[in-house]
């Protein structure tokens, strides 16, 4: 009995440090949220968020310009992101192309999808200025739309692969040619899974700082070309949290962004349920 | 040719730039980096570079030691507390968890995975940076302004936590339960019998998921930027400012940008993180591929 | 007189809502091997795991009832003692199950968490226990490679060496067999054989044939209900039940 006891005991103290780290971990998310919506929440006023910097000042006004600026980064990014991660998942089906070279494929995205995003941005930012155009809305654009394939096409890719087989073949045996068959059935019924995957990609788009930073400049005006600068709610809480008198900015944008990614991560969920149901198993 | 079969040959012809686009990219960072770093690799050596520790790039001074040694320490102390609390974590979520609490908990740790670094960094530099300027540090006798290699390495291993434990989550639960039955009918106790059969069969999956987790947290920038104090020497103790790779493109890039030298030395530190961040994620990609094909019972 | 080493009184086992077992009652005679019969999926196997109370690990099962080994009610047994209990019977599942680790270490397993044992006598114990299930043979020169490099057959009998290698009383083998082919299922039939003389064995299975051939003592469960248990003889020359007859001649199955 002796040693059945002292291997309780050690379970027990186990059983103390496991329920300690996962405090510890969602603690983290608790004050994380505490403290973006406890300084956020006093920040936050219509004028705020409805006007933009005055002119040649940074600090004044509000941050309408840096909404503005990530909805037309993110947008655009997410939809170029998804077109292209359509085809790249759809194309690595068995059906188009022979196992090694899909594996070869899904291994780059992988690997891609490690990448640090200030990578991305270094090499947006250089390919511009060789084109001519610089830090611009344009490269801020491509800058996240190559950030996000590799996430939209994994999450994209496991969904299709989990459509049963037998679907594709019943689409086949009616004459549907493989690309039909992609488009039609494999979308439909991979679709919760696609849906999570491009919010996803979205709500790392919006929220990435690194990638932008060089790539989209600044700006206290609302773009209003894709070459011109602008700025965006990350880039500009980088940018203003150390100063005293940008801090309510940075307060305000940085609650802005967490309640989006909030909205994304619940919308994706309930979605992906709804949607679900439609869904042959 | 009819529409359709049009369709279909064009379709799958875009299809198939689309995915050599994704698998090209790869390489024109690689290339693009290496081109740009030449110029700085043409006026100092490779091991100065690397073993020198002076950053100084108006004096033409390009030593990366201090900065590598900084990355090194911040990476290694934040996985080091990041690896033990999620693996607890992931343990107790999966088998000690009544099903109502893994419920709720799982999208906590979905949502802790989705926030942004900025955010994180924010969040520390409220928080923590004044905890550790007026209460941590000098709990240990020293003095700090709270921007340190401490609080970046706390921060860092809290925005690894989701990631270590989501993977180990998914690698407990594809652990077949008749497994853990086998053992538990020789009277071994739950911890005993994840001690020695669960944790050993998921042995190469917790491994890529802390491979994977080295190279999220080498490569983080923002966070990290905001925290650490953008000091480039050697730190001399916990609570010293320092500097990280990744970090240091985020500071220096804006004054630097203008000198081609000085772009050229930064382009260099961006090859040396990219090849880093890397080597970690294939090794870790690798890894989890070879474990998800090994459990087949 | 018989010693009864197993006995239910008014056992139930709801699985959420579903009353898989209904009022068992039922008595295992120690050193004997007795068969629990009876059609696929009418809680032959949760009746066997509730012996190990190996069916709690599922939140959604719930028990009442008592379940008596030497006179002892193991319902009431709290979480710490449950790993004793579990010592005492020995489970073998239908498809064998190997731990990821080398054949000496899979039956090692069990020794190092239960007793503090040196080197020379966990290798002796070891070697008894293949011996015992007519392994030794086979594998005492590889003994380091991992047990899933067995053929089925043999990783079967490496599971029941690991089971004895604690020293239980009773064996319980859910439908030992059925995964093996022809040749492996005869040599497990004879193990337990042997066996039997000196643990109680419990064997589930849906095979009327392999009940006849090494039955001592038989329970006929239909529909989460015992419809008849007796000694084999009797059961199989004299049923009482119709349902006993019919199932023996075939027609339910």
């Amino acid at each position: 009995m002796e040693l059945l006891n002292k291997r309780i005991i050690e379970e027990k103290l186990f059983k103390v440090l496991m329920i300690l780290s996962l405090c510890i971990v969602l603690g983290s998310l608790f004050i994380i949220f505490g403290i973006v919506i406890f300084n956020g929440a006093s920040s936050i006023s219509l004028e705020m968020i409805t006007q933009t910097p005055k002119e040649g000042e940074v600090l004044g006004g509000g941050i309408l310009n840096a909404i503005i600026g990530s909805i037309y980064l993110a947008l655009p990014a997410t939809g170029i992101a998804f077109l292209i991660s359509m085809m790249i998942a759809l194309y690595l089906q068995r059906d188009f192309t022979p196992s090694w070279f899909s594996n070869f494929i899904r291994f780059t995205l992988d690997v891609l999808w490690g990448i640090p995003s200030i990578i991305y941005g270094i090499f947006c930012l250089m390919i511009m200025i060789y084109l001519g155009v610089g830090s611009s809305l344009l490269a801020g654009i491509i800058a996240l739309t190559l950030l996000e394939i590799p996430i939209i096409t994994r999450s994209m890719d496991e969904a299709i692969k989990m459509v049963p087989i037998g679907l594709k073949e019943v689409s086949y045996s009616l004459g549907s040619t493989k690309f039909e068959t992609a488009m039609k059935v494999l979308r439909r019924q991979a679709f919760p899974g696609i849906l999570a995957g491009v919010l996803l990609g979205l709500g790392r788009g919006i929220g990435d700082a690194a990638s932008i930073l060089f790539t989209s400049g600044f700006s206290n005006r609302i773009p209003s070309s894709i070459f011109d600068s602008t700025a965006a709610l990350p880039t500009m809480i980088f940018n203003l949290y150390s100063l005293p008198s940008g801090q309510p900015k940075a307060y305000a944008a940085a609650f802005i962004l967490l309640i989006i990614v909030l909205t994304i991560s619940v919308a994706s969920r309930l979605l992906t349920r709804r949607f679900k149901k439609h869904v042959i198993k | 040719m009819n529409t359709r079969k049009f369709r279909d040959v064009i379709g799958t012809k875009l299809m198939l730039i689309a995915t050599l686009f994704a698998s090209i990219i790869f390489f024109l960072i690689l290339i693009l980096l290496l081109f740009k770093s030449s110029l700085v690799l043409q006026t100092e050596s490779i091991t100065e570079i690397l073993f020198s520790s002076t950053w100084n790039p108006d004096r033409g001074q390009f030593g990366l030691a201090s900065v590598i040694i900084g990355t090194m320490i911040i990476t290694g102390i934040a996985l080091l507390i990041a690896i033990p609390i999620s693996l607890l974590s992931a343990i107790y979520i999966v088998e000690y968890a009544p099903k109502r609490i893994r419920k709720i908990i799982r999208p906590f740790i979905d949502v802790l995975a989705g926030v942004p670094s900025v955010v994180y960094g924010l969040c520390a530099f409220l928080f923590l940076v004044p905890l550790v300027k007026d209460f941590i540090a000098p709990f240990f006798g020293a003095q700090s302004t709270g921007l340190c290699i401490f609080t970046a390495s706390i921060t860092l291993a809290i925005m690894v936590f989701p990631i270590i434990i989501s993977l180990c989550i998914e690698s407990f639960d594809a652990i077949p339960i008749v497994l853990k039955e086998a053992s538990l009918s020789v009277g071994a106790t739950k911890w005993e019998t994840i001690k020695k059969v669960v944790m050993r069969a998921s042995a190469p999956s917790v491994i890529a998921a802390i491979l994977l987790g080295f190279g999220r947290a080498f490569g983080e920038t923002i966070a990290i930027n905001m925290v650490v104090g953008g000091i480039t020497r050697v730190p001399t103790s916990l609570f010293s400012p320092g500097e990280t790779l990744a970090s240091l493109i985020a500071s220096k890039y804006g004054e630097l940008m203008s000198i081609p030298l000085h772009e050229s030395a930064l382009m260099l530190v961006a090859l040396i993180l990219f090849v880093v961040v890397f080597l970690f994620n294939i090794l870790g990609v690798l890894v989890l591929r070879r474990a998800k094909k090994r459990w087949n019972y | 007189m018989e010693t009864y080493q197993i006995e239910t009184k008014n056992l139930n086992v709801y699985y959420q809502v579903h009353n898989v077992l209904n009022n068992i009652d039922i008595k295992i005679p120690a050193k004997q091997l007795t068969a629990i019969i009876g059609p696929s999926g009418c809680g032959k196997t949760t009746l066997l795991k509730s012996f190990n109370r190996l069916l709690e690990i599922n939140e959604e099962v719930k028990i009442s009832g008592q379940i008596l080994v030497d006179g002892k009610n193991i319902l009431d047994y709290k979480g710490h003692e449950i790993p004793d209990i579990r010592k005492k019977m020995g489970l073998i599942s239908q498809k064998p199950y190997p731990l990821p680790m080398s054949i000496y270490e899979n039956v090692a397993y069990g020794l190092r968490i239960h007793s503090k044992k040196n080197k020379e006598e966990l290798e002796k114990k070891i070697e008894y226990c293949l011996k015992e299930v007519g392994l030794w043979e086979e594998v005492k020169n590889r003994l380091n490679d991992p047990a899933t490099r067995l053929s089925v057959g043999q990783q079967q009998r490496l599971c029941l060496a690991r089971a004895i290698a604690v020293e239980p009383e009773v064996l319980l083998c859910d439908e030992p067999t059925s995964a093996l082919d022809p040749i492996a299922s005869q040599q497990i039939e004879k193990l337990l054989l042997k066996l039997k003389k000196d643990y109680t064995v419990v064997l589930v299975t849906h095979t009327l044939r392999q009940a006849k051939r090494v039955a001592d003592y038989v329970i006929f469960l239909y529909f989460g209900e015992v419809v008849e248990q007796g000694p084999a003889g009797e059961f199989f020359n004299n049923p009482q039940d119709p349902r006993t007859r019919a199932y023996i001649q075939g027609d339910i199955s």
